[in-house]
């Protein structure tokens, strides 16, 4: 192939150079050109190397569909492989290569491959992996690894950046009446008769001119009536989209689009996104987009300088380059006629090979007065030219028997297949295609969405045809979305003058061809019946184990061939074989713009309690509790986190700390039925808690496994305050709402959340009081009397802001939870803490927490995992057998009442000088193996103890493990520890300190 | 996308809500029987067709909906309340 840019004609705007790179070297083209045709035009042949053999591989086609011309475009972070040049634009300092090459794509040390291309045939992988006969040589993983990096590094695609993408994708949304896929005679013809009738209107093109194949017509009226449309649709107010592919059709009318916002600029905006991710709902949905010229299977068709007929009308007529000079075209139907009409036009010289016998007269006599050679019963057999082709070998007779016949020389083969309208997105909907006999090509049945397929897409092959087809189709969705019946008729599928020739491969006996089916994987009409003799009957299958379809272009030339080959291996027909599930994307989207903005620190939501800078400015090192920010410790100028802590645990239980737990979920429950809500859901009992008290509570889910633990306030008759644990807010908010609307309806009760409403401190310590009395506007409020443990009360803080506090503790110390509104949570603070600093108290975080309720043996999400009974965790006395509540009747199954469950145990190290680690395996002592009998929640070191504690399960529980000695088994990390066996409640067990 | 019109919010795409699960189990009295309640919580029918289903527009007005879903299609044929007394209200304005 040489092809050159003809001297005028084209779309492109041959007063605007553009300078870019290819492979090193500095090329020029003009605004409009695509890659591929920019490069076409300075004779440039070999695109890149294939993807097993690395055999050259040139242009192809000019569209979506492109399995030859796959480069790598941009550089460094930017670097995107796989991309086709034949959509790709080109702009000022654009930087391609081609790939699967080295050093380059002219001259490929790994061409080598295609020495040993026998033993890369279908279902290399496998039979690899499974040794090489006889001996299964080199069988098993661990060679296998071996042989798997070499031809990894051999064969491929392109190479993606590892560096993080520099660039910034957007998610967006759109709603519409009518979305239109496709912009030719027939998307345009819908659009506009859609947009006359008033309807909002989304017309969406994924190439970056609006026209489709009157952009491939040279010819006055196509453009004029391409005009005509578009100022038709701009009057009506339609959205008409470029560069946006609509990928993939979903339930409910809505579709996925992916916009390429900057991908076709030298230097974007910094606020523009490289591309939109857009969400379209929609009433009504036609699908013009169009079909796909196919190729033939022959000998060495992957050759540079093959493509299909149609793609060298659109060199010449769109882009103005001349593909070739000495051009052989070789056909199936009548839809190569033009092209080469358009061919011959130019000064080239032109032999046109039809499979057909007979074809109408006409046809042929035209293009034999414009110096068309045209051979009937003549098709291509195998070209020759290792770079690019130089010649044919011709074969004659009929699709059912070939001869070898003469060579001829060319530098440029067209092949025409026929015409495989695209039906991917209906497909996307579940509707399977059916095979059109006539038409030789899978088309939509009737089928139940509120779709409308035109113009080539329905196999309408004549432009006015398909303009018909447009306008019927947009007819169609307005009438559906007004209600109305539809009136205008839509054209037949056809449109050829002779019916086309079921030609998928042509060979002569006795001669090997290496003929490809689907080029992007290198996969050959032989691989087809190796998998076929090798047993393969259904079409999913052969697809896997060939691999055929399975690159980036999912089979969109190749796929048709395949089944017919398959159809004739099976002795069957095509519609019997039927076809793959088509499935989204239509094209390849960017993981980038999957992402869209929800990376880094946006991947998910972070919240921050309203003490969040008061925290930070105390010192506070913070650590991620679900979504929320929570301090960790506090360390001082030096301090480590285990001294840190250790300090803190210290100073709390001997004097006072403050700790934030504004992150407890908080729900206000109100109303007359209140009591009975709260009494129905936690396991222990609440119906006579009286108003001005608080009580500890647990909640099982319907199946009787501990769902949530937290507490109840109840401050008037109807009115309490539910607190429950950070990692289960909204689950329990979720579960009441549940309750109350689906099972409850009758009771008169209202929850709210109110997490975000109050700001909370707990003051834990000996002189937790005292430091309470200097906050409180009203000392006396706060006594022992007016505010005993369990107590709650509503009062105010010296600074006058409104408060509630209850006497209640989870440090197992005497200690108070204090809330204000969320705008006074610093405020609070700063009363509370120069109070504690006057007893020498200590901020403290969650490690703390931990440390201080891993001593008193108190619960939280690791030991309520979802799996734990109230009874496992030792919190049996608190499920009542005086009540029905949730949960009450399936927690007494057989299995969740076995003594031998595993329940809830404190851990001391045998030798009290080691230490051990959470996620430990406990293993008695002569059986450290398998599961074990328990593991290890949480451990800590326990100051009060002056050694390390752990809080875990055990099988049985404490009294079927005393006094033995038991292994902390933790083989990977740090080894096993002997431990023995405690009641988990470590640090004052009677619970007098919390009395106090 | 399923698309879920919501008496409250209007329609709205489903990802604004989380499923429920099968919204034709009667719950047993609390002090059933476990029989009645293992019926209830752990036997399910795999429907292929309607099947009527809860909904919670989690993200919106947090209303607790019935939902008569179409397994096969994702076609909806009936959406209300499914708090009785808000459901009646809603059916008697109309």
């Amino acid at each position: 192939m040489s092809g050159s840019r003809l001297p005028d004609g084209g779309r492109i705007n041959r007063s605007v150079p553009v300078e870019f790179h290819w492979d090193n070297r500095r090329v020029s083209g003009f605004k409009g050109d695509t890659l591929a045709s920019a490069l076409m035009a300075h004779g440039e042949t070999i695109f890149g190397r294939s993807f097993k053999y690395h055999r050259p591989r040139g242009i192809m086609s000019a569209g979506v569909e492109e399995s030859g011309a796959i480069v790598t475009v941009g550089r460094g972070a930017r670097r995107d492989p796989n991309v086709k040049a034949t959509t790709q634009e080109i702009y000022n300092g654009l930087y391609a290569k081609g790939q699967n090459a080295w050093p380059n794509v002219r001259r490929d040390l790994g061409a080598v491959n295609s020495l040993f291309s026998r033993f890369f045939s279908a279902g290399f992988y496998y039979k690899t992996f499974m040794g090489i006969p006889p001996m299964e040589w080199g069988k098993g993983t661990g060679i296998w690894m071996q042989y798997e990096k070499l031809i990894r590094k051999a064969a491929g695609m392109g190479v993606a950046s590892r560096e993080p993408d520099p660039d910034i994708y957007d998610h967006g949304h759109l709603f519409c009446d009518v979305l239109v896929v496709g912009s030719g005679p027939a998307g345009l013809a819908a659009a506009v008769e859609a947009a006359k009738a008033g309807l909002d209107v989304v017309l969406v093109e994924q190439d970056f001119e609006i026209g489709g194949d009157y952009l491939n017509q040279s010819n006055t009226e196509a453009e004029q009536k391409r005009a005509a449309a578009i100022a038709e649709l701009e009057k009506h107010g339609a959205r008409v989209m470029t560069r946006t592919t609509a990928f993939g059709l979903y339930d409910y009318g809505v579709a996925g689009l992916l916009e390429r916002v900057t991908d076709h600029l030298s230097e974007p905006a910094s606020h523009m996104p490289r591309q939109r991710f857009l969400t379209l709902r929609t009433r009504h949905t036609i699908l013009a987009t169009g079909a796909m010229e196919r190729t033939v299977a022959f000998g060495n068709n992957d050759t540079p300088g093959i493509m299909t007929a149609a793609a060298a009308n659109t060199y010449v007529n769109r882009f103005g380059v001349l593909p070739g000079k000495q051009i052989i075209v070789a056909t199936n139907n009548d839809s190569a006629y033009g092209p080469a009409l358009t061919l011959a036009k130019t000064g080239a010289e032109v032999t046109l090979l039809d499979s057909r016998t007979s074809i109408p007269g006409n046809i042929s006599g035209l293009l034999e007065t414009k110096g068309v050679t045209v051979k009937t019963g003549a098709a291509a057999l195998n070209a020759n030219g290792k770079r690019g082709i130089s010649s044919l070998d011709l074969a004659t007779g009929t699709h059912a028997h070939w001869t070898a016949a003469d060579t001829q020389e060319c530098d440029l083969l067209l092949v025409s297949g026929g015409w495989s309208p695209v039906v991917n997105l209906l497909s996307h909907r579940g509707v399977r295609p059916v095979w059109n006999t006539d038409n030789l090509c899978f088309v939509a049945p009737e089928y139940d969405e509120p779709i409308q397929m035109a113009g080539s897409a329905c196999a309408i092959w004549g432009t006015s045809d398909c303009e018909a087809s447009g306008q019927a189709a947009g007819a169609a969705a307005v009438a559906a979305i007004k209600g109305q019946s539809v009136s205008t008729p839509a054209p037949k599928a056809g449109g050829w003058e002779t019916p086309i020739d079921p030609l998928y491969e042509v060979s002569v006996e006795g001669k090997h061809l290496k003929s490809f089916i689907d080029p992007q994987h290198d996969v050959t009409a032989d691989d087809v019946r190796l998998a076929h003799q090798e047993g393969f009957v259904s079409v999913e299958h052969l697809k896997r184990y060939t691999t055929l379809g399975m690159a980036t272009d999912q089979g969109k030339m190749g796929n048709i061939i395949g089944l017919a080959l398959m159809a004739e291996a099976l002795g069957k027909e095509i519609p019997q074989v039927g076809t793959t599930t088509f499935r989204p994307p239509y094209t390849p989207i960017s993981l980038g713009a999957l992402t869209g903005r929800g990376k880094g620190a946006h991947f998910k939501a972070l919240r921050r309690t309203p003490m969040h800078e008061w925290n930070l400015a105390h010192g506070a090192t913070m650590t991620e509790a679900g979504l929320w920010q929570r301090p960790w410790y506090f360390a001082r100028e030096g301090e480590t986190i285990t001294e840190a802590y250790i300090r803190e645990t210290i100073t709390t239980r001997e004097t006072v700390g403050l700790v934030d737990v504004t992150s407890l979920g908080k729900i206000a429950i109100q109303g007359p039925d209140a009591t009975e809500l709260i009494n129905r859901v936690y396991s222990n009992a609440f119906a006579k808690l009286p108003v001005g008290k608080a009580r500890y509570g647990i909640m099982l889910r319907d199946d009787g496994i501990v769902m949530d633990d937290g507490t109840s306030w109840r401050f008037s008759e109807t009115d309490y305050f539910m607190t429950t644990t950070t990692a289960h807010a909204a689950k329990v908010m979720v579960f009441l709402e549940e309750l109350l609307q689906t099972r409850w309806s009758n009771l008169k009760v209202h929850v709210t959340s109110v997490s975000e409403q109050w700001a909370g401190s707990a003051v834990a310590g000996p002189k937790s009081r005292a430091v309470l009395e200097a906050c409180v506007a009203d000392p006396a409020s706060v006594s022992n009397d007016a505010l005993p443990f369990m107590g709650v009360i509503e009062t105010t803080l010296k600074n006058g802001v409104p408060c509630r506090i209850a006497r209640i503790s989870f440090s197992g110390e005497m200690a108070y939870e204090m809330y204000v509104e969320s705008d006074y949570a610093q405020s609070m603070m700063d009363l509370l803490w120069p109070a504690a600093q006057s007893f020498d108290g200590c901020l403290y975080g969650t490690e703390t927490l931990g440390a201080l309720r891993i001593e008193k043996g108190h619960v939280t999400g690791v030991e309520l995992d979802g799996r734990a009974t109230i009874d496992d965790a030792g919190l049996g006395k608190m499920a009542s057998e005086q009540k029905s509540y949730i949960g009450s009747a399936l927690r007494k199954r057989p299995d969740l009442t076995r003594t031998d469950r595993p329940q809830l145990v404190g851990i001391f190290p045998k030798d009290k000088t080691e230490k051990f680690k959470a996620g430990s395996v406990l293993c008695a002592e002569d059986k450290v193996e398998g599961h074990g009998d328990g593991w290890i929640t949480a451990v800590t070191h326990s100051p009060s103890l002056g050694h390390w504690i752990g809080l875990g399960y055990i099988n049985g529980g404490y009294d079927q493990w005393t006094d033995q000695t038991v292994v902390a088994a933790d083989p990977v990390r740090t080894g096993n520890t002997n431990v023995e066996i405690v009641s988990p409640h470590m640090v004052d067990p009677s619970g007098e300190r919390m009395r106090g | 996308m399923i698309r879920i019109n919501c008496p409250f919010c209007g329609e709205r795409d489903h990802s604004d809500f989380t499923y429920g699960g099968d919204g034709s189990i009667v719950y047993p009295e609390l002090d059933a029987p476990a029989e009645e309640w293992v019926e209830a919580i752990f036997q399910r029918e795999n429907i292929r067709g309607v099947q009527t289903e809860t909904w919670h527009h989690v993200s919106g007005c947090r209303q607790w909906l019935v939902v008569e879903r179409d397994t096969m299609t994702h076609e909806i044929h009936s959406i209300k309340a499914a708090h009785e007394g808000v459901a009646k209200v809603l059916e008697a304005g109309k």
